[in-house]
């Protein structure tokens, strides 16, 4: 390591002052290499280590959908990076708060009921684990610090076990849910597909946007992209694995420019057997169960599907159904008293809530005035005045006489809206 | 006398030497009161944790307030002896085994300037640079001695106050009671592969002074300024080239299958501060004058 070793134990005085003060400033020079190669390699490997766009062969959109229709994926387990970014006010520490309070308010609330942990992912960036041996085994786990909280679907338990507290979750998947479980995974992914085609035809275009690695795999990109404007969704890219035509990685970017609102997409992924250890749990000595109650059945019911959505293989269907397919909403087709304007992408829900809206910061006086003004905007036009609340992706329209207009549209055009509404 | 001369008589020496001065600057380091007091403080620490979870759940209660509050596996204590270790290492990690390396890693070089032997031992045909590697794997085997001592007193301890036997893994998975013990080594060797970047640092800040209590204050102020600043969420793009923000990945080893990503992470962040430290403190003691 030392080019200077043999001189170690001369003193400076036998040398020329000077050259030996060059020396001992040459010294100085290996740190500051080690750094700068350090720092070259943080910055180079992950720009050499993407090798470029695989070379596959040319598909057209219709192909690419009928793949993933087709797409059999049984066993399979894998990382998945989820980021959501929906540009929500920032509540820190009150949020997560407010939420286990929420969860941990009722006598039965339990940390490990997969509902009230399902939400933390509505926000920020999670690791999840997935896992799946055909439609009886399932096992998700979100990765925590020091801690996991693991949802295991193993026959027809499904477990939640949330290991920071200790806590378990048992629920069972009802004979009928599992019916129609079992009726509805080969339905999923035509479903996928005839969504799909059908934002394909007259509002949304679907193309192939090349190709990508995805977690060291060769993937086709499919591109959704709405064909008006005024809508908040910018494109969606769904990239499906070439070989198997499973989507590995989905991204919403919003009109708006700037970072994506939603990018789940797999870090590593097999598609060999997962072990069959990986879906058996047995509850740890000394930890609370809570069981499923009959009232949260439902929930329980939902989690179990919803655990379908969640999995990776499923989610860029899930997340694309739950945009996508909004703008093939029928008008009227919502809860009471709701009802949709506009088509495709620029479809605005709206709701009279009969009242008198929004209480304006003057009326409402004091701090929760100035703290309700401050989350939204004031706007007015030909209906009168209102206040619109923005997301990255959601906006909504508060009319003061009680009307609600929501969409993922800009704010001008919910103004519009509105206007061609009185 | 020549400089070949001076050359020719240094070169000879057996690499053995090298493992005599080892050898006898642990013995030094090991037999100091200093450290013993140091490694006995750390072994208190898994006693307190433990007295207080079995004094805490007595009466049947969970741990940690039943939330989730406290250290990592708090809550599985009580059904394993075995996660004492776990925790006992999640809680000293942060402050109490980076302090004591601190504390020898300063006095590595700085101790012996302060106490004036700093030249007797360079009168020794060492070799300046030598001599600074022997420092830096003493330390290490320093940082190794620590979390072994914590890991080994909350095994005995856990074991004599709760039960012992199969566990869950914190992905919900059972394994067995060796294979838990395997994990524990593991996780100890992670613990204390953690720290060989402070090590580092603490040898460089101790060739910087000639005085001993001087580096191990800045080498532990810097140690708790660092894990301040990693708590500032609007420095998080600097935060993960901070030698502490991956020491809690070897809690990765407890899930199954292991996840490896932040493990790696941290092992190539400590290679990456041991390398530059250790070739600035080799820069700065070559060409320091020994005045002491």
């Amino acid at each position: 390591m030392a080019p200077y070793a043999s001189d170690d134990n001369t003193t400076a005085g036998e040398v020329d002052e000077q050259r030996s003060g060059r020396r001992k400033a040459a010294r100085y020079v290996v740190p500051v290499t080690v750094m700068g190669v350090a720092a070259a390699t943080i910055g180079l490997v992950p720009a050499l280590a993407d090798s470029g766009d695989p070379d596959l062969p040319k598909i057209t959109a219709q192909q690419l959908i009928e793949k993933i229709a087709k797409s059999d994926v049984e066993q399979l387990s894998g990382t998945v990076k989820i980021s959501t970014d929906l540009g929500l006010p920032n509540l820190g520490g009150l949020e997560s708060s407010l939420m286990s309070g929420a969860a941990g308010g009722g006598e039965d609330g339990s940390s490990a009921d997969p509902t009230a942990k399902l939400t933390e992912l509505a926000s920020g960036t999670h690791t999840l684990r997935v896992a799946a041996d055909g439609p009886e085994k399932q096992k998700l786990s979100l990765l925590e610090n020091a801690a996991e909280y693991s949802l295991i679907h193993n026959g027809k338990d499904v477990w939640g076990y949330d290991s920071k507290s200790n806590e378990v979750y048992h629920g069972t998947v009802s004979q009928s849910a599992k019916d129609d479980r079992a009726q509805q995974p080969p339905a999923l992914p035509k479903d996928f597909a005839e969504e799909a085609l059908k934002a394909a035809d007259d509002t949304t275009s679907v193309t192939v946007d090349g190709t990508a690695q995805v977690a060291g795999r060769d993937a086709y990109k499919l591109l959704i992209k709405p064909k008006q404007s005024g809508s908040t969704v910018g494109a969606i890219t769904v990239a499906v694995d070439s070989e198997t035509g499973l989507p590995l990685k989905f991204t919403l970017t919003p009109a708006g420019g700037g970072s994506a609102v939603v990018d789940a997409g797999f870090t590593q992924v097999s598609f060999a057997e997962p072990a069959a250890s990986t879906f058996d749990f047995t509850p740890p000595k000394g930890a609370k169960v809570t069981e499923e109650k009959d009232a949260g059945e439902n929930s329980g019911k939902d989690a179990g599907k919803g655990f379908g959505e969640g999995l990776g293989m499923d989610f860029g269907k899930g997340e694309a159904r739950e945009h996508a397919p909004k703008s093939k909403e029928a008008p009227g087709k919502g809860p009471e008293g709701m009802k949709t304007i506009g088509e495709g992408w620029n479809s605005i829900a709206v709701f009279d809530t009969g009242g008198q809206g929004m209480p304006s910061g003057e009326s409402a006086g004091g701090d929760l005035g100035g703290f309700v003004d401050s989350l939204g905007d004031k706007v007015t036009g030909k209906f009168g005045s209102g206040t619109v609340f923005s997301t990255r992706l959601v906006n909504a329209l508060m009319t003061d006489d009680g009307k609600v207009y929501v969409g993922m549209v800009t704010k001008d055009a919910l103004v519009k809206a509105a206007d061609a509404a009185k | 006398m020549s400089r070949a001369d001076v050359a020719e008589q240094v070169r000879p020496v057996s690499p053995l030497w090298t493992f005599g001065l080892l050898r006898n600057e642990l013995t030094t380091t090991f037999r100091r009161w200093r450290t013993l007091a140091l490694l006995a403080v750390l072994a208190g620490v898994p006693i307190l944790v433990g007295i207080a979870v079995k004094i805490e759940t007595g009466d049947g209660s969970s741990p940690g307030g039943g939330g989730g509050g406290g250290p990592a596996f708090i809550s599985q204590i009580t059904n394993n002896g075995l996660f004492l270790v776990f925790t006992a290492l999640a809680a000293t990690l942060p402050f109490f085994l980076p302090m004591a390396v601190g504390v020898v890693a300063g006095d590595a070089i700085a101790g012996e300037a302060n106490a004036g032997t700093l030249r007797y031992l360079l009168v020794a045909p060492a070799g300046r640079s030598r001599l600074l590697l022997t420092k830096y794997v003493t330390v290490v085997l320093f940082c190794l001695a620590a979390t072994l001592v914590v890991a080994v007193s909350a095994l005995t301890v856990g074991a004599l106050l709760f039960p012992l036997g199969d566990l869950t893994t914190i992905s919900g998975t059972r394994i067995s009671f060796a294979e838990g013990l395997g994990r524990a080594l593991l996780i100890a060797l992670a613990v204390a592969a953690s720290l060989i970047g402070v090590a580092a640092l603490g040898l460089f800040v101790s060739t910087l002074t000639n005085s001993g209590i001087a580096a191990m204050a800045t080498t532990v102020g810097l140690l708790i300024t660092v894990q301040i600043l990693d708590q500032i969420p609007q420095l998080h793009a600097l935060q993960p080239y901070f030698f502490s923000h991956y020491w809690l990945s070897f809690a990765d080893l407890m899930r199954e299958p292991v996840y490896w990503d932040e493990l790696a992470k941290n092992l190539g962040l400590q290679a990456l501060y041991a390398a530059v430290f250790g070739s600035a403190a080799w820069a700065r003691f070559t060409a320091k004058d020994i005045t002491a």
